[in-house]
């Protein structure tokens, strides 16, 4: 029954007109953050930190604002994936093999539709799993000492590197990168500045905010300009969006099954919500197998990748809320907002601050109705979203980044370094080299180099106490599988080519 | 082929170097074990190899743009910083629209929607930032509004 008064907590700050305000907010920002091309969850949700910040929202509400915008950004991302056949984000790259075929066959808002209660059937589910999970980690991780957390860092930088780039060199070069950075400031133990090259403007260190602005927001400018901004015109019509009750009903298993496999994909931390939706969509089309149709549009195949997707959303918090690990790169920017806004990760969340716990579980809960009925009877006024133009939307993005990040330091310096860091950006997506390991590094740097020195200090210099017991052990142990067993899986979990016209 | 080696060579030298500045660190009297040198060298080692197995085996070239696109990337990134330079002392909405502009007229390559789009984006989001987010943004240079 204690999960029971725990969200009964819950809903009694959930449930007040302020955070329920916030979270409708949330839900709408997200869900247009999510269907436009070209503004993904991550850098949606990094743009708007820095204005969450300013606007002194507490704790909570600023914690059930952004996960509604993430929640949001996971529905809306299907919207442009099945009526422009471009994902809105990374994980809707598999609804567009079914649901692009499925506009085009004129039923695209069945597709809408179905995704639509994918979606929620996935992020519902995710959030009940949250709930019941993640309390049960955050005991187990109270047996977590300083060597089980240098571990499970390194699992973390090794399983997102190994699971987000196509080359294991490029992703630990990433890694590193984040961490090299991270180490810039002064040294917590010691008191001595390090490696700020005598600058008084490095002294605090990098500020994430504005590495992470600059590598998601500030590089996409640069790729539009590249790409002169090839405008996507609406391609399939949207006739009257009834409600297909018989092809929901028909995939009720399907949905069952995408949210369970996208929940523990997105657990697996590193994993995230691409490999959520890419294994759920996998897995259904081999159960269907040959007669299934996969690929050509059937309602299976839009529902599996969406209820995937977003189970996996909801299961990349537990890691990121018990552990301090994020999941995902979306989950590493929700990470960023909790650091900023000195909440600390972990086991001690759940005893400490209930409110919070309780509280963004129980808007979430609210969150995933409202999202239900943004995206199926009201989803005709995000289609209208997606005619912004680039070339209104992307300088809109990058004056929205420079105020959020003005705002929040009031610095010239910062600014310069933003712009730095979406010039590094473009450079490193070019040479298809991963940029969340580096947010990833420069978000974990410093508390992975204090768990290191406070077990040496506890072993007395002794590197045999990294492995000293059985949980170290097996984290180092799926740290190495996780970053070597990419390269084998590479030829056997190929993705299927994207539908051309 | 090319672009992963000079790439990795260049993170090589960077890494060499940053060995080379966190073994320069200053160390205290309060000392623990690892101190504050071992772990940015730890990261700079990792680095470095990872470089050199860069150097050894380099992906296929990216495409890269044209230098006209290199061109006006360059413009962007000087759009920006004086943007970031402009900031303060020229209040948000003659900055703002300017830079919104150049950047529109940059994707779309069409003058007169870039002119509508950086003036509407620069008043739209003056607005949306005082009012509705409470931000304290300057519209005008101080000198201009008699402060």
């Amino acid at each position: 029954m204690d999960i029971m008064s725990n969200l009964a907590l819950g809903f009694s700050i959930a449930l007040s007109p302020y955070t329920l305000m916030l979270a409708v907010i949330g839900c709408f920002l997200g869900t247009i953050i999510g269907a436009l091309p070209g503004l993904g969850p991550s850098n949606g949700v990094a743009i708007l930190i820095p204005l969450t910040f300013s606007l002194g929202l507490d704790a909570t509400s600023a914690l059930v604002l952004m996960t509604a915008v993430y929640y949001g950004a996971m529905y809306g991302g299907r919207i442009s994936s099945i009526l422009l056949n471009i994902p809105g984000d990374e994980p809707a790259l598999m609804t567009t093999l079914d649901g692009y075929p499925m506009a085009k066959a004129g039923r695209a808002g069945d597709a809408l539709v179905l995704s639509g209660v994918a979606s929620f059937v996935g992020a519902f589910l995710a959030t009940i799993g949250l709930m019941l999970l993640a309390p049960m980690l955050a005991r187990v991780a109270f047996l977590f000492g300083p060597a089980e957390y240098f571990a499970l860092y390194l699992l973390a930088f090794c399983t997102l590197g190994g699971m987000a780039s196509n080359n294991q060199a490029k992703a630990a070069l990433a890694s590193c990168l984040g961490l090299a950075i991270a180490m810039i400031g002064v040294d917590n133990n010691s008191g001595m500045p390090r490696l700020t090259g005598g600058s008084l403007h490095l002294m605090d260190g990098v500020d994430f905010l504005v590495a992470i602005v600059g590598l998601f927001a500030v590089a996409e400018v640069f790729f539009f300009i590249e790409s002169h901004g090839k405008s996507s015109s609406l391609g399939v019509k949207l006739e009257k969006v009834v409600i297909p009750w018989k092809d929901i009903f028909a995939c009720k298993w399907t949905m069952l099954r995408a949210s369970g496999v996208g929940f523990i994909a997105g657990i697996l931390p590193g994993a995230g919500a691409s490999l959520g939706s890419f294994l759920a969509y996998m897995s259904e089309k081999s159960i269907a197998g040959e007669k299934g149709g996969f690929g050509t549009g059937v309602p299976r195949g839009v529902t599996a990748p969406e209820a995937g997707n977003n189970a996996a959303a909801g299961g990349a918090l537990v890691p990121m809320l018990t552990l301090g690990v994020p999941g995902s790169g979306t989950t590493a920017v929700l990470l960023a907002l909790l650091m900023t806004l000195n909440i600390t990760p972990g086991p001690t969340l759940f005893t400490e601050r209930p409110e919070v716990v309780w509280g963004l579980i129980a808007s979430l809960l609210i969150a995933n109705f409202v999202l239900l009925l943004m995206n199926v009877p009201m989803v005709k006024i995000f289609v209208k979203v997606l005619s912004v133009p680039p070339w209104v939307l992307l300088p809109g993005v990058t004056m929205i980044s420079f105020v959020g990040i003005y705002s929040l330091s009031g610095s010239y310096f910062d600014l310069l370094l933003m712009i730095g860091f979406g010039m590094l950006g473009y450079v490193l997506r070019k040479l298809d080299i991963p940029t969340v390991p580096v947010i990833l590094g420069i978000l974990l740097g410093g508390h992975m180099e204090d768990a290191l020195r406070r077990a040496m200090v506890l072993s007395g210099g002794d590197a045999k106490y990294l492995f000293s017991s059985n949980i170290a052990i097996g984290l180092w142990i799926a740290a190495i599988a996780g970053f070597v067993a990419p390269m084998f899986l590479r030829n056997i979990l190929k993705k299927p080519p994207a539908v051309t016209d | 082929m090319a672009s992963d080696r000079i790439f990795g060579l260049v993170t090589l030298f960077v890494a060499l170097g940053y060995i080379a500045s966190a073994t320069q660190i200053q160390t205290s009297f309060l000392v623990d074990p690892v101190g504050p040198k071992a772990f940015p060298i730890l990261i700079g080692a990792v680095a470095a190899l990872s470089s050199l197995v860069l150097i050894v085996r380099p992906d296929p070239d990216p495409t890269w743009p044209a230098w006209r696109t290199w061109l006006s990337l360059f413009v962007a990134v000087l759009v920006l910083v004086a943007y970031a330079k402009a900031l303060k002392p020229l209040g948000f909405l003659i900055p703002t629209a300017a830079a919104a502009g150049i950047l529109s007229y940059q994707i779309s390559g069409r003058i007169v929607p870039a002119i509508i789009a950086g003036v509407s984006l620069s008043l739209g989001l003056f607005l949306v930032f005082k009012y509705a987010l409470g931000l304290g943004l300057v519209p005008f240079p101080k000198s201009w509004l008699g402060l």
